[in-house]
């Protein structure tokens, strides 16, 4: 009987401590762990989870500082890849974050308004917003996350938030 | 010997005897061309004529847009009566724009200028060939000269030409080779030249010996080094591109990649031939052979048709029907697409015409559930799991669909073939297959939004540091100053 | 002409499930013939009840679930059930042992996980198990071979279909007179009791190769494995892996002692081993995937069997062996996705 306990014990303590051996570091995990949960983010680079963009958040979860419900783009899909990837318990987005929308949105300039003022370019995230000082500015709708950062900014209300049609864009798949 | 297939794979009954028994012919031409201008992979062409404009035999019609296009030449001299949408025998039904010419009788044409090929540069030849409308014509239509563009972007590339012609039924490249070698070899020289390629092996299935003894005979007539030619087993498919590229490099094709980047380009013998055609005799284009066969024809054979005929017109070159069809295929029995009406134009891709009479083919049973015997798996020539990705596709588990290769069936019939249960396999893969594209597109574009996310990051962050370095420049001369 | 159209391809083989299950029937004939010369006709009995229940089974459950009954009732599933349930059945087992053995298959290890083709676990083990650990008393009644050496009482026809069919044994025979237990019972009882190997194979109910009449049985059983295989009904893989982890432990273990350890001749020949090997683990709905994963699918039963063999609560371990090793199925598929075309080595 006591030799059956120290054997089992023995084994327990050096595979345990084998595993422990082949971890690798702490920190080492939470950067594996970032990259995973920011593969499975949409890249909308939107700000709506309160992080300033998809990598900062997804550090947040890894960190465990956020929840796994604050992406709208990602929607429920996303938050399901998430909540399988930390064997948590899968939840809707959280409306406080955004609204979830079934049709993604792409922004339009109305051009005869536009003052070239360059403020819209510069809250791009994703540089889609194409234009210089006094110049024309567009969007360049395949390349346009639909993250809305440039519509406040803009000094004359020009641009608007269009669903897409026959634009060529598959944003509405990751957020449907 | 080696071999297209190292795994899978059938046996099938060629049915290819009777369709070979005499020469081709050419046909008259039709008194009305219904000539689509999408009828090749990648965007449509544009019309370049106007209803009621008189066009020659060889006159461009329809000219190539954007970077995967081909241009449209009509077949036939007349005038043009309409340019609207008609059925096309592709689409699954939903009609094309089509430009529709009425024969005037006068048969004149205008011939392309003949041209040297070595008197061209690589990139010209490329121009030439595709101002010639020149697409694949092994099936698939992929406009000829991006794909030589692509190729000329590898450094050291080989070409390879496909005449294995595996699907049951389909005999027209036989039938080039037996007739048209020397076109054919010709347009292998054409396309080393626009390659810059050292080497091509023409690859020819053993159930061919009249086509292989042709060629051959052409080669040793041609005696250049560089051409050479490879003949390996009938097994079904080995004519697919992938299967074709293994059995002469012994390479794989990656799955995320193109035949070019591991040095290989695989094009049709009729393809080159047609190169021939258009560089030697000034001929774009414009008709191609079709094989005519079916126990539902009286005569099948292979005819050399112009593009825009009607297919009931080809049935009536071949004898007439033999009875009540249980399906009229344009394509081979594994892999052809089941046409509703025969009153649809031939075009670029029709390389066969099947008309099956209910003892030709086996259609399915009535579908039981998958047993999981694995007959599937062991047939694939991908190495695929039909059997997973069939139990995926119907949960519609994208993720599992991807991990177990969706996009890597080559949708040649196979698994259906030996499945116990009959279940239609590689139609449901066909079905499964949009969904997944949408989802990976989705994702690659969220990977060039992080990337340019990334680097927009950078750029700002080097912009400030240089704003700071030169602050403290500016400061430190101002202190060294004063 | 407008003719009718469908998708691609257009030529199918003609195979069916249809044709496999009468092969496999055919496969297990001369088994059932060599059971039913040493063990007597009791098998028959049982087979006709496993088989009539499994299809009435099939019926009903077919129904309930509003499917059509003429194609799967003639796709031989159910009576293959049936067959293998029987064979697993000491041949004087009353009537209701296999009646409630084969519906128990049929109705809940089969439809209630979705019929055909959607079993997770083989319908003829969940049976078997459920009456061993059941009715373990009516699973030990089996019978002694049918030699002219052994001197046995052995019940004539009539007194075997009253024994099945009533239940009980008729008022002038009795279960110590007839019963005798099977080679590898008799061999864990005589090794329990302290008897070295040699003692216990003395018994003249060994022979040369295993229990005698069960030799017989097993390789009839190992001659239609052999032609099923060579109809390519079944593919070599888990069979032979199934043998090879059943075979190698006990060579091993018979050569470290080979009086306390069975050798791997016996082993193969004993018990369920070629039946399981060749027609039960080779079930395709509830075995491996891949041609890797069925290797290690096969193994496993090999391996557990063994164990079961010799150190578990059971004479014979194939039934629960395959039972744990359909459960790690999705496991070993996981892991053993073969390499697609294209992809990297």
């Amino acid at each position: 009987m006591l030799i059956a306990i120290l054997v089992m014990s023995a084994m327990g303590t050096v595979l345990a401590a084998a595993l422990a051996g082949l971890q690798s570091s702490a920190s080492r995990r939470e950067r594996l762990l970032t990259e995973r949960i920011n593969q499975a983010l949409p890249q909308t680079q939107c700000g709506r989870c309160t992080f300033t963009g998809c990598k900062p958040y997804a550090a947040a979860i890894a960190r465990g500082e956020a929840d796994i419900n604050q992406c709208p783009p990602g929607g429920d899909a996303t938050a399901q890849v998430l909540a399988d990837m930390l064997g948590r318990q899968p939840k809707p987005v959280d409306p406080h974050f955004g609204i979830v929308r079934k049709q993604s949105r792409v922004a339009y300039i109305d051009e005869p308004a536009c003052i070239g003022c360059t403020k819209c370019i510069q809250a791009c995230p994703v540089d889609a917003i194409v234009g210089a000082s006094k110049f024309m500015h567009t969007v360049i709708a395949a390349q346009c996350t639909g993250c809305e950062l440039c519509v406040a900014p803009c000094p004359v209300d020009c641009i608007e938030m269009r669903e897409i049609g026959d634009v060529q864009t598959p944003w509405r798949v990751l957020a449907s | 010997m080696t071999t297209a297939i190292n795994h899978g794979g059938l046996r099938l009954a060629g049915n290819k005897q009777r369709s070979t028994l005499k020469p081709s012919r050419l046909i008259a031409a039709p008194a009305q061309a219904v000539l689509p201008l999408d009828q090749h992979a990648g965007a449509p062409a544009s019309p370049r004529v106007k209803v009621g404009d008189r066009v020659l035999r060889g006159q461009l019609i329809g000219q190539a847009e954007g970077e995967i296009s081909a241009s449209l030449h009509s077949s036939i001299a007349g005038r043009v009566r309409a340019i609207e949408t008609r059925p096309v025998p592709y689409h699954r039904g939903s009609p094309s724009l089509c430009i529709v010419i009425d024969n005037d009788g006068s048969d004149s044409e205008v011939t392309g200028s003949l041209v040297d090929y070595r008197s061209l540069d690589p990139r010209a030849l490329c121009e030439h060939i595709e101002a010639g409308g020149i697409v694949g014509l092994g099936g698939a239509t992929f406009p000829t000269a991006p794909k030589l563009r692509r190729g000329q972007q590898a450094p050291d590339i080989q070409l390879i030409l496909n005449g294995a012609e595996c699907e049951p039924w389909i005999s027209c490249d036989d039938m080039l080779m037996r007739e048209q070698a020397q076109d054919i070899l010709q347009g292998a020289v054409i396309l080393c030249h626009a390659l810059q390629a050292k080497r091509c092996t023409v690859v020819i299935e053993d159930d061919k010996p009249d086509a292989e003894r042709a060629m051959r005979g052409a080669l040793t007539k041609l005696n250049d080094e560089r051409v050479a030619i490879l003949s390996v087993p009938t097994i079904y498919p080995a004519g697919g591109e992938n299967q074709v590229i293994t059995a002469v490099t012994g390479m794989e094709v990656p799955s995320t990649g193109l035949p070019s980047d591991i040095g290989v380009l695989c094009l049709n013998v009729g393809t080159a031939a047609a190169i021939a055609r258009w560089l030697d005799r000034g001929e774009p284009l414009i008709r191609r052979m079709v094989t005519v066969t079916g126990s539902g024809v009286n005569e099948a054979g292979n005819l050399d048709v112009w593009l825009g005929t009607s297919i009931s017109d080809l049935i009536g070159e071949s004898g007439g029907y033999a009875g009540s069809l249980a399906r009229l295929l344009m394509g081979g029995s594994m892999m052809g697409l089941a046409l509703p009406t025969d009153d649809l134009p031939v075009v670029k891709a029709s390389n066969c015409l099947v008309a099956a009479l209910p003892a030709d083919l086996h259609p399915r049973g009535v579908e039981m559930p998958c047993i999981r015997c694995g007959n599937c798996s062991e047939a694939c020539p991908a190495l695929l799991l039909p059997q997973q990705l069939h139990w995926f596709a119907g949960s519609q588990d994208l993720g599992a669909l991807e991990a177990h290769g969706l996009m890597d069936c080559i949708e040649c019939g196979c698994c259906d073939y030996v499945c116990p249960s009959q279940i239609p396999l590689a139609q449901r893969f066909r079905d499964a297959k949009p969904a997944l594209i949408e989802r990976l597109t989705a994702r690659e574009q969220a990977f060039l939004a992080r990337e340019r996310y990334e680097s927009r990051d950078a750029r700002i962050e080097r912009i400030e540091a240089e704003r700071q370095a030169k602050l403290a420049e500016k400061r430190k001369s101002m202190t060294a100053r004063g | 002409m407008t003719p009718p159209t469908s998708p691609a391809p257009h030529v199918i083989a003609p195979n069916s499930v249809r044709r496999v299950m009468p092969i496999v029937i055919v496969a297990l004939v001369p088994a059932i013939v060599m059971h039913v010369v040493f063990f007597g006709i009791g098998l028959a009995v049982q087979l006709v009840l496993g088989i009539t229940i499994s299809l009435v089974a099939e019926a009903i459950a077919l129904k309930l679930r509003h499917k059509p009954l003429l194609p799967f009732l003639t796709d031989g599933s159910a009576i293959i059930t049936g067959v293998l349930l029987a064979m697993c059945l000491p041949p004087l087992a009353p009537w209701w042992l296999v009646v409630s053995g084969s519906a128990f298959a049929v109705l809940l290890a089969k439809h209630l996980y979705g019929g055909l083709g959607a079993n997770p676990f083989n319908p003829a083990m969940v049976g078997y198990a459920v009456l061993l650990v059941s009715f373990p008393a009516q699973l030990t009644q089996w019978l002694p071979p049918q030699l002219a050496d052994l001197h046995i009482v052995r019940p004539g026809v009539g007194d075997s279909l009253y024994t099945i069919f009533a239940g009980h044994l008729p008022a002038h025979l009795a279960w110590d007179a007839i019963t005798s237990p099977t080679p590898l019972d008799s061999l864990r009882t005589s090794l329990a009791m302290g008897q070295t190997m040699q003692e216990a194979q003395a018994n003249p109910m060994f022979g040369a190769l295993g229990g005698r009449g069960w030799d017989w049985i097993n390789l009839s059983l190992l001659g239609g494995g052999v032609w099923l295989l060579a109809l390519r009904i079944i593919r070599w893989h888990i069979p032979v892996a199934m043998l090879a982890a059943l075979a190698m432990p006990a060579a091993v273990m018979n050569a470290v002692d080979p009086g306390a350890y069975a050798g791997a001749l016996f082993h193969l020949t004993a018990g369920a081993s070629m039946l399981g090997a060749f027609f039960i683990a080779t079930d395709p709905v509830s075995a491996a995937t891949s041609n890797r994963g069925k290797l290690i699918y096969g193994a496993g039963i090999g391996a557990i069997t063994y164990v079961i063999r010799t150190w578990g609560g059971y004479p014979d371990g194939v039934a629960f062996a395959v039972l744990i090793m359909n459960a790690a199925v999705p496991l070993i598929d996981r892991y053993t996705v073969p390499r697609i075309y294209g992809h990297a080595r």
